[in-house]
This record gives C-alpha cells, sequence and structure tokens, in this order.
C-alpha cells in the first residue's frame, strides 16, 4: 500500500514522540503578522529564550494595516502599536520583515506563495488559520495559536497529533462562470462546518488538476471553514510552472533536485484514505451563504431554507437564528436580495486573476447606484501587477475604490467596516455575525465574479445572466 | 519547566447555549488590537452581552446569578473559527478555568489545553441535564474530575470524552510542551540536516 502526500510530509518532519504523546514535528517555514505574534515574542523574552532558526521565519503586516494611507504613524494609536511592536521584535531576534518599504507586503497567505517560499512538501505553521492555504502547493500548513509561535520561534517545531486524511475527489468539468470558490463552498455545504474536525482534505480528481494555482489556494483556505486544519493538492507540473523564477524558489541545478523531491512526494496511485468522498464537478453552481456560518450555503438557484424543513431540533433552531440574524425570508429566493456593500479581496480570492477574471465582465459596466465597492488587492506585488495591466482603471471606471494591499474587510480590524445592518457581497471566508466590522452586519459569501455582478445589479444576482456568461460554452 | 498537574477543576458554572460559537463572537476581531492579552477579560462575547452604546443585553456570564462562575457549559463545535489564541485567553482572563461542551473545534481545542484550560466534551443529553441543574441552583459546585473522567454536580456524575493525549498532558502537568521541545533540540538539528529542501 502506497502513502499519500500528509503521511510522506509528516514523516519526513517527525523529530521524535514526545513524553507528552504528541510528535515533535519539525516546521519548515514559519510566517508571522502582527496581530497573533507580539504576544509570542512577549512570551520568549519572559523565558528568555532565543529564535533558533530566525532565517525560517518571515514576517509582514496585513490585518490592521489601512488601505487608504500608507502615513505613519497610523491614525489608529493601538494599529499603530501593534505594528512597532512587529518591527521591535523582528529586530531584536533577526527576523526578515517584508514591511511596506520593502514592497512586498501583503496578506501572509499571498506573499509566501508570491515569494516562492511557500514549497511542495513543507511543513508551514503561521498563526492564522487559513495557513491552510499554503496547501494548495503540497505543503502541509496549518494554523496555531500564539503559544505555539512561541513553540516555533523557539524550537523551530511543534507537539502535534498526526491528522487523518480524507480525499476529496472532484471529478469532470466545472461549468462557465463556477470557479475554486463554488467547489470549496459546495464541499463545506455538503460535509458540514465540522466535517473536517481531525482530519487532512486532500483535494483531487480532474476538475482539481485543471485548476490554476490561485484558484487551488481558493480552495485550501476554506478547508478550515469546513473544520479540517489541513488541506491540500498534490504538486504537479502546475505548482512547479508557478514556482519557477520565484525570489525564493530554487535556482539552475537546485531546481531540478528540488523538483524531482517534489514529485515525489505526490500521493502514490495506490495510497490509502481514511475517507473518500466524489463530488461531480458538473453539479456545482455559483454558491452563495445565506447564513451565519460558511456551511449555510445554497446555489444562487435556490431558495432559503425554512427552520420547518429542517431535520432536527438543532438544525431548525440554527436556521431560525441565521434567518433572524440576516433578516431573510424563509423560502424566498436568495436571487434579488439587496445588497448594501461588495467587497473584493482577502487571502481567499485577492490575487491577480481574481481581479482580472473580474475586470472581464466589469468593462463598461457600472456599480449600482447606493453600492459601497472596495477592491483590495492582496498584496503589494498584486497591485502592481494589476495596475500594470490597467485592472485598476477597469475596477475604478466602474466604481469600485481600488485600495492599498491588505485583509481589510475580511475582518475588519483596520478602518474597513460595514455599517449598521449593510449587507455585504464579500469574496471573503467567513460569515460569521459581526466578522466585517459591524455587531450586526451581513456578510453572504460568494465568489469574486459573484460579487460584481452583485456589485452591478445592486442584488444578489446570478453572474452567468448579468454577464452573459455562456452555459454550454 | 515544572507545571501544575491539572486533575481536577471545581467552581460554579455558567451555560452559554447555541452551537458553533465562533472566535469573531467570543472575541471580536476589533478587540484584538493588543500586544498583551491581558485586558482581554473584559470583552469576551463583547457583541452578544452588550448593545453598541453599551446597554446590557442580558448574556448569561453577566446574569448575577452566574457571576464568579469559572467552568463555562455550551454546545456544539465551540470555538470554531479563527486559530487565534485569544479565544481561550479571554475566557481565561475573565475567569474561567474549563470548558464543557458537545464538541469543540480543533484549534481552540487544542490552544486551551496548551493554556492548561481543559475542555471536554459530553453528549448533548447530558449537558441539558447539567445545564438545568446549573439553572436551577446556580450556587451549584460542579466538578471536572480529569482522573475519573466525569463531571460531577450535586446527585449528577456524568462520564465525559476528551482525547486522551491532552486529558494525559493535563494531569501529568504536561500540558505546555515548550520544555520538552527545548530538550529535543539535538533530534531536531539532526533532522534539519537531513531534510532535503534545506540543503537544495
Ligand atoms: S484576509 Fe481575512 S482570513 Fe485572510 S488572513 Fe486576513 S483576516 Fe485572515
Amino acid at each position: 500500500m502506497g502513502k499519500n502526500l500528509f503521511q510522506k510530509v509528516w514523516d519526513a518532519h517527525s523529530v521524535q514522540v514526545l513524553p507528552n504523546g504528541q510528535t515533535q514535528v519539525f516546521i519548515g517555514l514559519h510566517l508571522i503578522h502582527e496581530v497573533t505574534s507580539p504576544q509570542a515574542f512577549g512570551m520568549m523574552r519572559d523565558l528568555g529564550l532565543k529564535v533558533a532558526h530566525p532565517e525560517r521565519t518571515f514576517a509582514t503586516v496585513d490585518h490592521i494595516v489601512p488601505t487608504d494611507t500608507r502615513l505613519r504613524p497610523y491614525r489608529d494609536s493601538l494599529a499603530e502599536g501593534m505594528i512597532v511592536a512587529l518591527e521591535q521584535a523582528c529586530k531584536e531576534f533577526g527576523i526578515r520583515f517584508y514591511d511596506v518599504s520593502s514592497g512586498h507586503q501583503g496578506i501572509v497567505h499571498v506573499i509566501g506563495p508570491e515569494l516562492g517560499l511557500t514549497q511542495p512538501g513543507m511543513t508551514i505553521a503561521c498563526g492564522d488559520s487559513h495557513t491552510s492555504t499554503h496547501g494548495a502547493f503540497g505543503a502541509i500548513a496549518f494554523g496555531i495559536g500564539t503559544t505555539q509561535v512561541r513553540d516555533v520561534l523557539a524550537t523551530q517545531t511543534l507537539s502535534l497529533g498526526p491528522l487523518k486524511v480524507r480525499k476529496i475527489e472532484v471529478s469532470g468539468k466545472l461549468a462557465p462562470g463556477v470557479y475554486a470558490k463554488d467547489v470549496i463552498l459546495d464541499v463545506i455545504r455538503r460535509l458540514g462546518v465540522n466535517g473536517g474536525t481531525g482530519y487532512a482534505y486532500e483535494y483531487a480528481g480532474d476538475a482539481i488538476a485543471a485548476l490554476g494555482m490561485e484558484e487551488r489556494m481558493t480552495l485550501c483556505n476554506m478547508s478550515i471553514e469546513g473544520g479540517a486544519r489541513v488541506g491540500y493538492v498534490n504538486p504537479d507540473d502546475t505548482t512547479f510552472a508557478y514556482l519557477k523564477g520565484r525570489e525564493h524558489a530554487p535556482k539552475g541545478e537546485a531546481w531540478d533536485k528540488a523538483v524531482a523531491y517534489w514529485r515525489s512526494l505526490a500521493s502514490d496511485p495506490d495510497a490509502a484514505y481514511d475517507d473518500v468522498v466524489k463530488i461531480d464537478a458538473a453539479e456545482i453552481a455559483p454558491t452563495v451563504t445565506w447564513g451565519i456560518n460558511p456551511g449555510q450555503a445554497i446555489s444562487v438557484k435556490e431558495r432559503v431554507p425554512r427552520a420547518e424543513d429542517a431535520a432536527s431540533e438543532a438544525e431548525r433552531a440554527s436556521i431560525k437564528e441565521a434567518l433572524d440574524y440576516m433578516q431573510l425570508e424563509a423560502g424566498a429566493p436568495i436571487e434579488g436580495v439587496p445588497v448594501n456593500v461588495a467587497f473584493i479581496g482577502s487571502c481567499t480570492n485577492g490575487r491577480l486573476s481574481d481581479f482580472r477574471e473580474v475586470a472581464n465582465f466589469l468593462r463598461g459596466k457600472k456599480v449600482a447606484s447606493g453600492v459601497r465597492a472596495l477592491a483590495v488587492p492582496g498584496s503589494m506585488s498584486v497591485a502592481r501587477a494589476a495596475e500594470a495591466e490597467g485592472l485598476d482603471a477597469v475596477f475604478r471606471e466602474a466604481g469600485f475604490e481600488w485600495r492599498q494591499p491588505g485583509c481589510s474587510m475580511c475582518l475588519a480590524m483596520n478602518p474597513d467596516k460595514l455599517i449598521g445592518r449593510e449587507l455585504c457581497a464579500s469574496s471573503s471566508n467567513r460569515n460569521f455575525k459581526g466578522r466585517q466590522g459591524s455587531p450586526t452586519g451581513r456578510t453572504v459569501l460568494m465568489s469574486p465574479v459573484m460579487v460584481a455582478a452583485a456589485a452591478v445589479s445592486g442584488r444578489i444576482a446570478d453572474a452567468r445572466e448579468v454577464f452573459g456568461i455562456s452555459r454550454s460554452s | 519547566m515544572a507545571l501544575a498537574k491539572i486533575s481536577s477543576v471545581t467552581g460554579r458554572a455558567v451555560y452559554v447555549p447555541g452551537d458553533d460559537i465562533d472566535t469573531d463572537r467570543i472575541i471580536p476581531a476589533r478587540f484584538m488590537k493588543c500586544v498583551t492579552f491581558d485586558g482581554l477579560g473584559a470583552y469576551l462575547f463583547n457583541d452578544v452581552r452588550r448593545t453598541e452604546d453599551g446597554a446590557s443585553k442580558n448574556h448569561p456570564i453577566d446574569d448575577p446569578r452566574y457571576q464568579g462562575a469559572s467552568i463555562l457549559i455550551s454546545n456544539n463545535n465551540f470555538g470554531c473559527g479563527s486559530s487565534r489564541e485569544h479565544a481561550p485567553q479571554a475566557l481565561a482572563k475573565h475567569g474561567f478555568k474549563a470548558v464543557i461542551a458537545e464538541s469543540f473545534a480543533e484549534i481552540f481545542f487544542g490552544n486551551s489545553t496548551t493554556l492548561g484550560m481543559p475542555c471536554v466534551s459530553l453528549g448533548h443529553d447530558a449537558i441539558l441535564k447539567l445545564a438545568r441543574a446549573v439553572e436551577q441552583d446556580p450556587t451549584l459546585e460542579v466538578t471536572i474530575d480529569l482522573e475519573s473522567q466525569a463531571v460531577r454536580a450535586g446527585s449528577l456524575s456524568l462520564p465525559f470524552t476528551m482525547k486522551s493525549s491532552a486529558r494525559e498532558a493535563l494531569v501529568s502537568g504536561q500540558w505546555d510542551p515548550i520544555g520538552q521541545l527545548l530538550d529535543g533540540k539535538g533530534k531536531t538539528e539532526k533532522l534539519a540536516a537531513q531534510l532535503p529542501y534545506l540543503h537544495f
């Protein structure tokens, strides 16, 4: 029986079984940002510890940086304080900091791959649950808490228990207008928001193999929303083509060695899995959430569920709670629900291909009056590349604000926030109560092209109809 | 590093009903602008406890009957969402020492264990029984006995489940792994020397 990628990577990084029964696992790449790391450096100082491998940790700022101006000090003194704390810690402990002046600042899960730091077969950790994103390269990447950030800093290892592996095989071809975002929303809808507890998700099948790297990142990014700490795609030629020539990718002879090694890590054809789920790509439609967790999703053509139709008491209660919060009518179509804000960005869908795809459809269209529309590139590199192609102009002419890179309205720790009960069509990953900065604000998750359709229609709409995306082509 | 052995937690409890209580609910992101965790307790569950003007929404943890409670009772998938350790830290700084729920999100569970805050699981009916007992008598003393793996309160004795490695780590005083990880330095460096991608 062969091994799957998770097992191969786990074995290659297992240092020893610890007295506490868990495995000490070496971490190949550690990424840090301003919100979950300053406290870890505080713990290091308290314990008098040194960073074991400063060369394997990289820092950036993303969560709280303003996206309208880059003038320091930032107006928000608490935000300024956190960034200063990270700057000082990086200096003190000798850690490379991709700050704004480096020209590479951006959301940590966007810059890791684009700098070539993220590579197949690595173990990657970051104090952020969407670290699963990096699994798109065939890495085992997971989000950790701040005390674990301390552990990685001090020892370059973590104390972990193994995961089971569930293969999610998506076969066939995605229909036009259907994206990786729809695939992952569909997976979470099927398997539930805690269906992945204890599992790593391996995404496989020809529909996944056909995805570009940025779409694979979207897919792996939201594994955590399905309860899986880790999601990954086996590395292949698409992966290698993306990495070639990037700043931290191996060069010359080393490149050939690396590719051979990476190839050997892909799951064996006869690998064993703890579970297998099969999905027909053709069945996936543009998907939107209607509730307050990412599993509460339907196709844009469906109706919002009714509490009466729930299978259990608990489900009835959760539908009721969600509908009350979202102020949606049970049993009514989701299409046509008015939106106040449109947000394209985040580590889920804030990459160049996202802005390119939207721009294709947005040319010559206008954001509906009364809708506030924000386009926030995931990194300075994404912004530069998009601007070089004139995409910023397409967005601006359509009526979007084109902002500086950061997490922005994904979690609204910076000034970009919903106001009151505003409803936001959002390309981000979480629709929890209050997630976008207003305790009563409402979030409807969808693909960037669907967000654009909502922005120009002023309501939730089927992008295939709004933009004339042919269903047969 | 010598850590306390946590073999039981005893205290009064409060029931906060609901499935999928996520980390944004436990501690809204806007309160995470801090370089230490010290002040987080005040903002625990902020948006479900207070209106935007600061008026009380009568959340159970503000109910005078449950003041001083150190054990939180809830339902399914508690702590889902982000990896922010701010969530268990906010609970701990507010004074909670343990959580009893039907199930927990994985990262939250791990973060809590590492802080020495046990998270134990009871079935749906057992949670309701315990919640009812606490609501009938808010002064009821609840004990989570990690040795015998049961939650006891008055006449109730409810066997709980918990990942065995986490339970053992707590009772043996090994819940913070840093000492063990540091001890593995020699082996860690040996593995690093052999890891192909560090030497391309
Ligand atoms: S974009 Fe959103 S989900 Fe991604 S790292 Fe930033 S806050 Fe987290």
